[in-house]
């Protein structure tokens, strides 16, 4: 997933929905990620930052869906670094 | 619409029409190398044909535009994107060429020439105007000139302003008005960590301003500045916010049936103007704040007041709301009520303008942008625009990146249906015509010597850089062996 600040909540270039009844396993999101959402095209209840969704043993099988304005890209050859 | 290419050497042999998976690779050239050229240049990589070659031009001997010379100092992580953009550039089938004027070094006609497609996103480098009386005097300045100022921006460097004054006036209510004040207002030891130019601290060092009013024509419901801009505004060290209660009363009743993000950002206004401040803001302003800001809505500026050599006040025009009913659309009429705000300072933030870049290149004056529909020129084949230049000055850097994507996805549309000439063995070079013309080209590698250069003298002052600011200071970094 794309994230152009590098995941420092500055963007929301990782906006994504959270789907299969993950959303109330995650920790509620800060002030500073609602402000970011705000500013999310294609806003929804279930909408969150990819960047803070930290993959926990209990979040196995979460199913997260891209906004339609998103495309999940990555330059020719490039493999994302883990953060 | 298919147009031949004139070319004085033209052979049909060289002139056959290929599908995008077949033949010769399109030669793509990308003007401006902001978020704009780099996202869309991006698509084109990654989903076009796999030996599409894109030239990526800029005027300026570094790349990124309002990355680097827009974004705020004290806003790094935003500009976390020009490692994305680096990637980009260093892909084997991308060239940048710095220190590239087109429309003066080359023109586009010529590029329309050399390349299959063109795409102009060389944003907004000017202003819109107030068109009221005073706006010449010295001492109203644009907020995009002191954006570059601070920044960095080479034609800003000599930038004239005098913060010798208490109170400051900025009009325009976006992002980029919150921008200027907060930098007005930061106590300059937090600015002097971050990548704000020596000269920008220098100056603000010697400013006296104590209160900034950020003024708008519309009402509370209609400004254009953000929430997370506007938090920052309201927890700034050492400044209290203070809105006038009667200004934001009426809105309490409408601001729980705004939908997101709207109501979000009317309650924090609401909030900070009828509840007192929080204990984090009270900690963060102090006990008596040395300085301040005000939100001031609908308020119209009719004229500037002063002399040749200094600003007295601003003469604002009293607003109102039209109609019963509050909302997002209402019409802002004037009462015909004048006040004076008192100020020796205005800066000018009611949004940037794009410039037409040569006779021949359609440009709609009025609106400031080129013509276009999905980055498309019309009647101009191979031709496209992307970003602030397609669309006008408004969106952050994730609305430029949707946008740039879909201008991509057009060309690529374009090219399955053949609506622009792919032409096999091209033998014109833009590097020929330039050293012909002695343009002293800065490629990437060169940009990454800047790069290295600044980061070592910021690292010596505990700034994470510090921007080489004159043209010929970066070209000299470049031809230093």
């Amino acid at each position: 997933m794309e994230g152009a600040c590098e995941a420092s909540l500055a963007c929301t270039t990782c906006h994504c929905y959270v789907e299969s009844d993950h959303l109330e396993k995650l920790p509620e999101a800060t002030e500073k990620e609602e402000d970011l959402l705000d500013e999310a095209p294609f806003l929804s209840v279930n909408s969150r930052l990819g960047c803070q969704i930290i993959l926990e043993p209990e979040l196995d099988g979460i199913v997260l869906r891209l906004p339609r304005a998103t495309k999940n890209f990555y330059v020719d050859g490039h493999v994302p670094q883990p953060h | 619409m298919f147009r031949p290419c004139l070319r004085p050497s033209f052979s049909w042999a060289s002139f056959r029409r290929y599908t995008s998976t077949e033949g010769p690779a399109p030669r793509v050239c990308v003007v401006g190398s902001g978020p704009a050229g780099f996202y869309t240049a991006q698509h084109l990589l990654n989903h076009g044909p796999p030996q599409l070659r894109v030239d990526l031009l800029e005027r300026l001997p570094v790349p990124f535009g309002l990355v680097r010379f827009g974004v705020a100092p004290d806003h790094p992580e935003v500009k976390n994107v020009d490692h994305t953009f680096t990637k980009i550039a260093k892909n084997p089938r991308v060239q940048f060429y710095g220190n590239l004027h087109v429309g003066v070094d080359v023109k586009v006609r010529e590029l329309r020439q050399l390349y299959d497609i063109v795409i102009l996103s060389y944003g907004a480098a000017q202003d819109r105007k107030l068109g009221v009386p005073g706006e010449e005097l010295s001492n109203v300045i644009s907020a995009r000139s002191f954006v570059g100022f601070y920044n960095g921006l080479p034609e800003d460097a000599a930038l004239a302003m005098n913060l010798d004054v208490e109170d400051a006036a900025v009009i325009g209510i976006g992002n980029v008005a919150l921008d200027v004040a907060r930098v007005l207002l930061t106590p300059i030891d937090t600015l002097r960590q971050t990548d704000i130019t020596d000269a920008a601290l220098a100056q603000l060092s010697q400013s006296r301003i104590k209160r900034v009013f950020v003024i708008g024509r519309r009402g509370p419901l209609q400004v254009s500045f953000t929430i997370k801009e506007l938090r920052e505004m309201v927890n700034l060290e050492g400044c209290s916010a203070v809105f006038n209660p009667d200004d934001f009363r009426p809105f309490q009743s409408v601001a729980p049936l705004l939908k997101r993000p709207r109501k979000r950002l009317t309650e924090l206004m609401l909030k900070t103007a009828l509840t007192p401040p929080t204990e984090k803001q009270l900690k963060l302003w102090g006990p008596a704040p040395p300085k301040s800001w005000e939100l001031r809505l609908l308020r119209s500026p009719l004229a500037i007041l002063g002399s040749d050599s200094s600003v007295s006040g601003v003469q604002l025009g009293v607003n109102r709301l039209d109609g019963p009913n509050l909302t997002e659309d209402q019409a802002v009429v004037s009462t015909g009520e004048v006040e004076t705000l008192e100020c020796g300072l205005v800066l000018k933030s009611i949004g940037y303008k794009s410039v037409k870049v040569e006779e021949g290149i359609p440009f709609d004056e009025q609106r400031g942008v080129i013509p276009n529909v999905n980055g498309k020129v019309p009647d101009e084949p191979g031709l496209y625009c992307s970003g602030w230049l397609a669309t006008g000055p408004k969106g952050v850097i994730v609305d430029t990146m949707n946008e740039s994507y879909r201008v991509g996805a057009q060309i690529l549309e374009d090219l399955k249906l053949d609506h622009i000439s792919v032409q096999a063995n091209r033998t014109e070079e833009l590097r020929t015509l330039l050293d012909q013309r002695q343009v002293k080209v800065v490629n990437f590698v060169d940009w990454e010597k800047i790069d290295e250069t600044e980061k070592l003298w910021g690292a010596s002052k505990g700034k994470p850089r510090e921007k080489i600011t004159e043209v010929q200071s970066l070209i000299s970094v470049v031809k230093k062996p």
